[in-house]
């Protein structure tokens, strides 16, 4: 039996490489997608992880919490913390650190590593352990930095060269003294690091004569918890705190999981969509090869095998198919993976560098879908086998379609719609987050209806079409007739383009109403042309909001400036903003009173006022981390939005209480709206600093839309998959429908349909499977779109829904395309069918 | 041997075919299915085409058809020769000129009686004649039954729908490949009348490829082919002279 089923394998080419092609894509489907996930979350993970080789014990400042109406604050690392630590009993010696952000930017102003990944710290002395030179020596002086040898490599600098770099405002140029190497995880993921001297980068980072931790080393010998209660003893409790070595990188790594787990579950999701459409294209394609060899499994119990020599001799051709297609699956996966992660980084969507990582679970998961679930696939069609009647072997005609009832298969599928279609409307009127898993489970559960429901489904919605293919004459007649001839069938076959188009649908319906709902509220709430920012969200120094203000063309400016103060008891984030003009930057509607920001007068939004229970004309005492109260008073409520919101009060009131002033975002007016020269201007002003981002209102919607849009390319990726899948799908179905209705094809060419009719047969066939598929799928999208619209309209309050009509009208035009491609070999072979072999009798 | 023309019968030609031949592949391996046959089939005539299994009796009938291709020699339709004719042209000529009736019916499944019996004027793009078409459904006796599937309908009324089918255009010949082979007796002979029927009351002419005595007792004349050639011919036959020449060429076959 072995050998029969073998010989199976290997007698039908055409046949088989059919269906390794259909395993292997639903293989490469799902590791290609596990390799994806893996590599971008170990990437992110190494990008956050730093190694802890030089540090036995690390001294950290302790944190003073806020208590009552005390702002919390951080004590200083002074130089007389590190000289005691250096000095205590095990220490050999003991590192500061200095860390802050710093831009560079490469040779043509651009800046190197996209932001929020440009770090900047002090190299230690003459010769720091951390960081080894390759090239030059120490920086020493304001005028010199070391950069990392990736850097230097990506933008070509050498040590000598004049580089630009910027901290938190006004540009330096510094020459490169050193170029060092790094186990910083960060710099292996593609972002930079450049370091001063010490004093030079306490200056820069605004920390003079502190540090951001103490690194001590032990004495050979010395344990690291011994070192750190030597420390404890030797250090004052009260204002520092010590950590080993050893539970740093614990923690680090423990903190690096949870970050991951949000990432790491999205993308898992992506890969369970993956497993489901590669399981049923497989299942549906061993549906499909042992109907074709009805007779043939026939012939083969009618010389005497048994039901379950048939049932295995249809596993073990499963089998071998599965193993082959699941190593060239993986193989492609693996392809697939790298792929995509580099049409991602050629998108401009930032994935950090690192290695390709294939883990043993992405093999199992890839041979086990192709072994396994081939297999599976062809347990259920392999015991169909086993149950043809030996007779069918004699009868000429091939085994015709089920005709067994569809009511069992109808009433599950409404059942399971009618759920998911419940719960799903039910997860809409939840509140955002709480409505998340309910709204899951019923799109699991409404796709699962449709997808049992599709048979039905196929004749209303194909004689919908009729009126259509009626102006094809005879040949669009049969084409619909043979759609809905084999309902099964037809549905399986459009399942694999539904399934794809309702993820992308969904999605892009949710992206194009959240762009809006973003779109909206920046136009409605800032009427300032631009907002001035640093590229790592970090805050800007003072004097950016001077240099603007004495540019070209700028007809007024006003910080957004952030301080912590006490209110109440409760630590309130204020913003201080220029309170003679703030009226004209912004746009936002006044809820209660009059909106005026001056001397005691502040304006609030309507969520702050409902907490504290204030309205216009109350008062209230803020203590800012100078400790000092300051009495004001409640001008206005205003609507707070996802820009804009809490408190708002005159620079001039808040700065005496800040030792300094850290500017969130300048919001810009200039004198003749915002233009391209306008931006120009105002990037001059600041000296074309590369670490400075100016946004328009559009950039600004776009940079907070940037995170679905990457999502979104994700999912077209994963389009362009499942849009494979299904042309394979439909090819497989029409060259077995072909196949089937020769005798039919034959006769038709007798009596005068001529070849090109045929082929528009096949072709129009296709197209209405193929639209078919589309049309469900872009329904359900649309749908979902919705559904999740209204969770999301709940945090948002311009959300509205937007259906791209154009792009779903593209959508059902690459149904069509999909149709048109996947019937271009059935058709030729309908065509070339020859006649007399079809028309024979036998 | 050819034919010899049959005197007090001349007729027009519906199809004619001329020192053809069909050779199939080369040299050692050469196989010559048909050879320099020269026959001729007249209007209002029933043909039957006989001849023991590979001489040539299908292929005969293909080539005139239209269906196959041919070596050498010439075919005729009416006035059309088919051996210079394309695809397309050939596709054309069958859809308007040659009706089929096949041994397995080869009705569409998806259509009902009386679609599959308009299809080939729905390929045309033609409205069919009413009132020929309500004489010819008349006469297979299917008025009731037009509406049914295939599947709904038995062996024998689905053939009388292939019959109806080729009749229905009007073709100046029908070829019929043993068109009672799938049918028990019965409808095999109702199936014949029908055919006989139609030549002698409608003036239609049919040629039918049978192996059954009985079948081509129903003809008008019997053609009877061995070894790609004519190699005799009865008028008017009977079950009883078929089957009586069918006895000497076996012989001869299995003395020679």
């Amino acid at each position: 039996m072995f050998r029969t089923a073998l010989r199976n394998v290997l007698a039908h080419k055409a046949r088989l490489a059919m269906t390794v092609l259909a395993v292997m894509l639903g293989v490469a489907f799902v590791s290609g997608t596990l390799v994806f996930t893996n590599t971008i979350s170990e990437a992110y993970q190494n990008s956050s992880a730093k190694g802890f080789d030089q540090v036995d014990v690390a001294v950290t400042a302790r944190h003073q919490d806020s208590a009552g109406d005390k702002v919390g604050t951080t004590p200083d690392l002074t130089q007389a913390i590190l000289d005691t630590s250096a000095k205590a009993d095990g220490a050999a010696s003991a590192i500061g650190v200095v860390d802050g952000f710093t831009a560079i930017a490469d040779k043509n102003g651009k800046l190197i590593g996209g932001g929020f990944r440009s770090e900047g710290g002090n190299y230690w002395g003459g010769k720091d352990p951390r960081y080894p030179l390759t090239s030059g020596s120490a920086p020493r002086g304001a005028n010199q930095v070391a950069i990392d040898a990736d850097t230097a490599r990506r933008a070509g600098y050498k040590v000598g060269d004049t580089v630009r770099i910027s901290v938190d405002g006004p540009v330096l140029t510094p020459t490169i003294s050193a170029i060092f190497t790094t186990d910083d995880g960060n710099v292996a993921a593609g972002g930079s690091l450049a370091l001063f001297d010490t004093a030079t980068a306490q200056k820069l980072f605004g920390k003079a004569g502190t540090y951001d931790e103490i690194d001590v080393q032990a004495k050979a010998g010395t344990s690291q918890a011994a070192l750190k209660s030597a420390l404890d003893t030797a250090l004052p409790q009260k204002t520092v705190e010590t950590t080993t070595g050893k539970k740093l990188a614990d923690d680090q790594a423990e903190q690096i999981a949870s970050g991951m787990s949000g990432l790491k579950q999205g993308l898992l999701v992506f890969a369970g969509i993956a497993l489901f459409v590669g399981t049923f294209i497989i299942a549906n394609t061993f549906t499909m090869l042992v109907a074709q060899r009805t007779k043939e499994l026939a012939l083969l119990r009618a010389v005497g095998a048994s039901r379950r020599q048939v049932t295995r001799s249809v596993l073990i051709e499963a089998f071998v198919v599965g193993t082959v297609a699941g190593v060239t699956g993986l193989v492609a996966g693996i392809g697939i993976g790298a792929g995509l992660r580099a049409l991602m980084n050629g998108l401009g969507a930032t994935v950090p560098d690192g290695p390709l990582v294939i883990s043993p679970g992405t093999v199992v998961a890839a041979l086990a879908v192709g072994v396994l679930i081939t297999m599976l696939a062809a347990w259920l069609p392999g015991r169909r086998a086993a149950k043809i009647p030996p007779v069918a072997a004699m009868s000429s005609l091939h085994a015709k379609a089920t005709t067994k009832s569809l009511v069992l298969r109808n009433t599950i599928g409404a059942l399971f719609s009618a759920a998911g279609v419940a719960v799903v409307l039910a997860a809409t009127t939840m509140d955002g987050s709480d409505g998340q898993a309910p709204m899951g489970l019923g799109a699991v559960l409404l796709i699962i209806g449709v997808f049992i429901l599709t048979p039905l489904l196929s004749r209303p919605l194909i004689a919908a079409a009729s009126p259509l293919l009626r102006g094809f004459g005879v040949a669009g007649k049969l084409a619909r007739q043979n759609s809905v001839r084999n309902p099964r069938r037809t549905a399986a076959t459009a399942s694999a383009l539904m399934i794809g188009l309702t993820l992308i649908t969904g999605m892009t319906v949710m992206a194009g109403s959240l762009q809006q709902a973003i779109d909206k509220m920046a136009a409605s709430a800032i009427s300032a042309d631009y907002m001035v920012s640093m590229a790592n969200g970090n805050a800007l120094s003072a004097d950016v909001d001077k240099k603007l203000a004495a540019a070209d063309g700028v007809t007024a400016t006003s910080p957004l400036r952030n301080a912590a103060s006490r209110i109440d008891g409760k630590t309130e984030f204020v913003t201080g903003v220029n309170g003679s003009v703030i009226g004209e930057m912004t746009d936002l509607a006044v809820k209660d009173g009059r909106f005026e920001v001056g001397g005691t007068n502040v304006v609030v939004d309507d969520d702050t006022a409902t907490s504290h229970h204030w309205s216009a004309g109350s008062h209230f005492t803020a203590y800012f981390e100078d400790g000092k109260a300051q009495p004001l008073t409640v001008a206005a409520v205003y609507e707070g939005n996802a820009l804009i919101r809490g408190i708002m009060l005159d620079d001039a009131t808040l700065s005496p209480h800040q030792k300094k002033p850290a500017d969130m975002q300048v919001l810009v007016k200039t004198a003749h709206g915002a233009s391209s020269a306008a931006k120009d201007g105002l990037e001059k002003a600041l000296g074309s600093n590369p670490a400075i981002k100016v946004q328009d209102k559009k950039d600004l919607s776009n940079s907070i839309a940037q995170v679905f849009t990457l999502i979104l390319n994700m999912v077209y990726g994963l389009l362009a998959m499942a849009v494979i899948v299904a042309v394979l799908g439909v090819i497989n179905t029409l060259a077995m429908s072909v196949f089937e209705r020769s005798q039919e094809i034959g006769m038709l060419r007798a009596i005068g349909l001529d070849r090109k009719a045929v082929k528009r047969m096949v072709r129009l066939e296709s197209l209405v499977i193929s639209l078919f598929g589309g049309v469900l799928g872009i329904g359900l999208g649309v749908f979902f779109g919705w559904a999740a619209g209204q969770l999301l309209g709940t945090k948002m309050s311009t959300y509205e829904l937007v259906v791209p009509w154009a792009r779903m009208g593209l959508f059902l035009l690459l149904a069509a395309v999909v149709g048109v491609l996947a019937a271009l070999w059935p058709a030729r072979r309908a065509a070339r069918l020859n006649m007399l072999a079809a028309i024979k009798s036998e | 041997m050819t034919t010899t023309p049959v005197a007090g019968r001349t007729t027009a030609v519906a199809a004619r075919a001329t020192e053809l031949s069909k050779i199939y592949g080369q040299g050692e391996t050469q196989v010559v299915a048909l050879d320099r046959v020269s026959v001729e089939f007249r209007q209002a005539e029933f043909t039957a085409i006989m001849g023991p299994s590979g001489s040539g009796k299908s292929t005969l009938m293909h080539c005139v058809a239209g269906l196959d291709t041919f070596s050498s020699g010439s075919v005729r339709i009416g006035d059309t020769e088919l051996g210079s004719l394309k695809d397309k042209q050939l596709t054309k000529l069958r859809r308007d000129k040659i009706g089929f009736i096949f041994q397995a019916f080869n009705l569409l499944p998806t259509l009902t009686a009386l679609e599959n019996i308009t299809l080939p004027m729905d390929i045309a793009g033609r409205k069919p004649d009413q009132k020929w078409l309500d004489t010819v459904i008349e006469m297979v006796g299917l008025s009731g039954r037009l509406s049914h599937r295939p599947s709904q309908l038995s062996g024998g009324q689905q053939q009388r729908v292939a019959v109806a089918r080729a009749l229905a255009s009007r073709p100046d010949i029908i070829f019929g490949d043993e068109p009672t082979g799938n049918l028990d007796s019965r409808s095999g002979a109702e199936v014949l009348g029908f055919l006989r029927n139609s030549v002698r009351e409608l003036g239609q002419t049919v040629v039918m490829v049978t192996h059954d005595p009985v079948a081509a007792a129903y003809a008008d004349r019997v053609i009877f082919l061995a070894d790609g050639r004519i190699v005799d011919e009865v008028l008017d036959p009977t079950a009883d002279s078929v089957l009586d020449l069918m006895k000497q060429f076996d012989a001869k076959g299995r003395t020679s």
